[in-house]
């Protein structure tokens, strides 16, 4: 895939059915040419990950993710042995007799080889020769610790990785870096500053009408925009949580799994669940009338604005 | 590469554009470094100058690294574009100079020497411990501004540790049974010439619990704030996993600008972020603020919360009883600190203070220097009798 400019990248993401907006299109756009890692920040549910997945299919190469938490360090994220084949291999060449002609130095090189070593995310995409580099999806770097990002960094800037026994590892082509962040704590500034930002924002009605009807075809046009409509007097009703993409999306499939054809009172009553996930939301949204929201979302539904 | 080519006299616009963005952007408050403006000039030569939209979504997306700077962006883009129309590029031709101007500032900000004077005459020590002494039980109220220098330096001796939580990392151990640490235990094979003799064991590590503190900035607050502002510095400086935030008319996260060694010039920064000092009071509305934004998704999350507050709310108690109670779900603890629960006869009547009491592990003084005392004893407790006693009057 040929992305050589702005609307390149829009228009490729839009045959996968991802709608851009212009913001997150540019920033797309100068990750792959200028070759840096994208950090995306936003609500929950807005597409962050989603966007490293339809990357990857865009570019027809492998996403390699590597999902963050507490905890996370370099024998998760880059390699580790295989410790417990290294005692298996031992123990083989000690019952054949092997160990004593081919000496202690050649048994510990044969111990720490490619052979035993297990390759975890980051190296995987980097030690990458064949075909399109892969798209890494870093997935919540916010969980991880701050000092795991003190590895990222070397990884990040320079594309590779020191094994002390094998030597380093170079990508040929770095890969396409996508990082998210929750922003349940700030991301470190040097590792901000390898990066291209982009903050995600929530469609506006016209595109999330459109991501509805693409990613629910069954859903006829009306229902298509009472759905996006609703959502979006949901989003201004000060929520715990405000419904993100996602929900709409599983909301819209809900309804159409149940063959709705319009919302009503009692629909929205009974599927209010796959949008809303806190007990004070329902509350909130039964004391401000399920009628009222139909019929916001029954008005926006019908004329285009 | 880039960097070499702005060496040169010759300035192309994009390095024009970038270099004078960049400077109004620092002008209005947003950190720019250098290596952010040439990666700025990469991706205007990649987008071109002329589209309003391109330029502004490349700048966005390489000087622009945190979401609250967005607005600011925004009004700095709009004033720099239409001078761009307005005035020819050329206009920038001196800006050659002001790049090493840059590094040269950039120098000074990371050499974060702490100026603080190191006269270790004994006279002095002694001078400053016992005015320090006297200064224990005094009203924040009554503080002089030089009283309020001697008392950061006792602030910064507080120790917040508090109780530990459990964390994922794994550490070693010398307990067996708990889980094979099989990278230990084959490094000591090959040592022992491949005989497995001993094996090791990792047990789960614990790691300090995020302290979350929130300060009452309104206009009943006052004579309290600037001396609680310097105990929260004190704590963002000395304590790892801090976060800080004031509460007026609006809620506003000060943990980067407290950051500074320096309280005098973290102070300075913190007062040109807060634009609300001395206002009015909407606990309710700030508190539900935070938790949406931040608290309850994660930052509150098994953290120790503590509120600085005298509990003078103007909004609705309903809203923030139920903040209260959607944050003490997710917290570890939550301590409530009043300044005037020392006043002879206090009953916590202020109507937000009445509704919030219900949702408050410890509800302690905060005046003097000796009540934040305490309060660093009360963070670090490691028992919290109160909170199993809450949790059945929550239920009931």
């Amino acid at each position: 895939m040929n992305l050589q400019s702005v609307a390149d990248v829009r228009s490729a993401l839009d045959e996968n059915n991802y709608l851009a907006s212009d913001g997150l299109a540019t920033a797309v756009f100068l990750a792959i040419s200028l070759n840096r890692p994208l950090l995306l920040e936003g609500e929950a549910g807005v597409g962050k990950t989603e966007l490293a997945k339809v990357l990857a299919t865009i570019r027809n190469s492998e996403l390699i993710r590597l999902q963050c938490y507490e905890g996370i360090d370099a024998a998760q994220a880059m390699y580790d042995w295989d410790y417990s084949r290294q005692l298996l291999h031992l123990r083989t060449v000690e019952a054949t007799g092997e160990a004593t002609s081919i000496g202690a130095e050649k048994l510990e090189g044969q111990l720490y080889s490619e052979r035993f070593l297990i390759r975890r995310a980051l190296l995987q995409a980097i030690d990458q020769h064949s075909g399109v580099s892969p798209v890494l999806l870093i997935d919540e770097i916010d969980r991880a610790d701050d000092e795991f990002e003190a590895y990222l960094l070397e990884v990040l800037s320079d594309f590779q990785i020191t094994i002390p026994e094998l030597g380093t590892y170079k990508a040929t082509t770095p890969p396409l870096v996508v990082l998210t962040s929750n922003r349940t704590r700030d991301v470190h500034d040097a590792l901000k500053r390898r990066c291209l930002y982009h903050w995600v924002e929530h469609p506006d009605f016209d595109r999330e009408v459109e991501i509805v009807k693409r990613r629910v075809p069954q859903v006829a046009e009306t229902l298509a925009r009472q759905v996006a409509a609703a959502v979006e007097a949901l989003r201004k009703m000060q929520l715990y949580k405000p419904p993100g993409v996602a929900e709409t999306i599983d909301w819209a499939t809900a309804l159409g799994r149940l063959g709705v054809g319009e919302l009503d009172e009692s629909v929205v009553q009974a599927t209010l669940g796959t949008v809303l996930k806190y007990r004070e939301d329902h509350e909130r949204v039964r004391d401000n009338g399920v009628a009222t929201l139909v019929k916001q979302a029954f008005e926006r539904g019908l004329y285009s604005n | 590469m880039t960097a070499r080519s702005t060496q040169s006299l010759a300035m192309s616009p994009a390095h024009k554009m970038a270099v004078a963005f960049a400077r109004i952007l620092r002008g209005a408050g947003i950190e720019v470094p250098l290596d952010s403006v040439i990666i700025f000039v990469g991706a205007l030569s990649k987008v071109g100058l002329e589209n309003r939209d391109d330029v502004y979504w490349a700048a966005y997306a390489t000087l622009i690294r945190r979401h609250e700077d967005t607005q600011i962006f925004d009004r700095a883009f709009t004033v720099f574009w239409d001078q761009l129309i307005a005035v020819d590029t050329s206009a920038y031709e001196q800006e050659t100079e002001s790049v090493t101007l840059l590094i040269d500032s950039e120098d000074t900000n990371n050499d974060e020497s702490n100026t603080e004077p190191i006269d270790d005459d004994e006279n002095t020590i002694a001078l400053r411990f016992s005015s320090v002494e006297s200064l224990r039980e005094k009203d924040f109220s009554a503080y002089s501004d030089a009283e309020l220098r001697e008392a950061e330096q006792f602030m910064a001796s507080l120790k917040l540790a508090g109780p530990p939580k459990r964390s994922l990392r794994l550490q070693k151990t010398n307990s067996k049974g708990s889980r094979h640490d099989i990278r230990r235990t084959m490094r000591a094979v090959l040592r022992n010439d491949g005989e497995p003799i001993e094996r090791y064991w990792r047990e789960p590590s614990t790691k300090l619990r995020r302290l979350v503190v929130l300060l009452d900035i309104s206009g009943s607050m006052e004579p309290y704030a600037r001396a609680l502002l310097r105990f929260m510095h004190a704590a963002v400086v000395g304590r790892q996993r801090v976060e800080a935030f004031t509460l007026g008319t609006r809620l506003t996260r000060i943990t980067r600008e407290l950051a500074n060694r320096d309280p005098d010039r973290a102070l300075a920064r913190t007062s040109a972020q807060v634009s609300d000092w001395s206002g009015g009071t909407r606990l309710g509305e700030c508190l539900q603020n935070f938790n949406n934004n931040w608290g309850v998704g994660s930052l509150a999350r098994g953290s120790i919360f503590v509120i600085l507050s005298d509990g003078w709310d103007r909004g609705e108690p309903q809203v923030l009883a139920e903040q209260m109670l959607r944050l003490q779900r997710v917290a570890y603890r939550v301590i409530w600190v009043n300044p005037l629960k020392v006043s002879p006869g206090y009953a916590p009547l202020a109507r937000g203070m009445a509704a919030a009491m219900p949702h408050i592990d410890d509800f302690v003084e905060g005046h003097s220097l000796e009540a934040l005392r305490e309060l660093t004893e009360i963070i670090s407790r490691e028992s919290h009798e109160s909170k199993t006693t809450r949790k059945v009057v929550s239920h009931a």
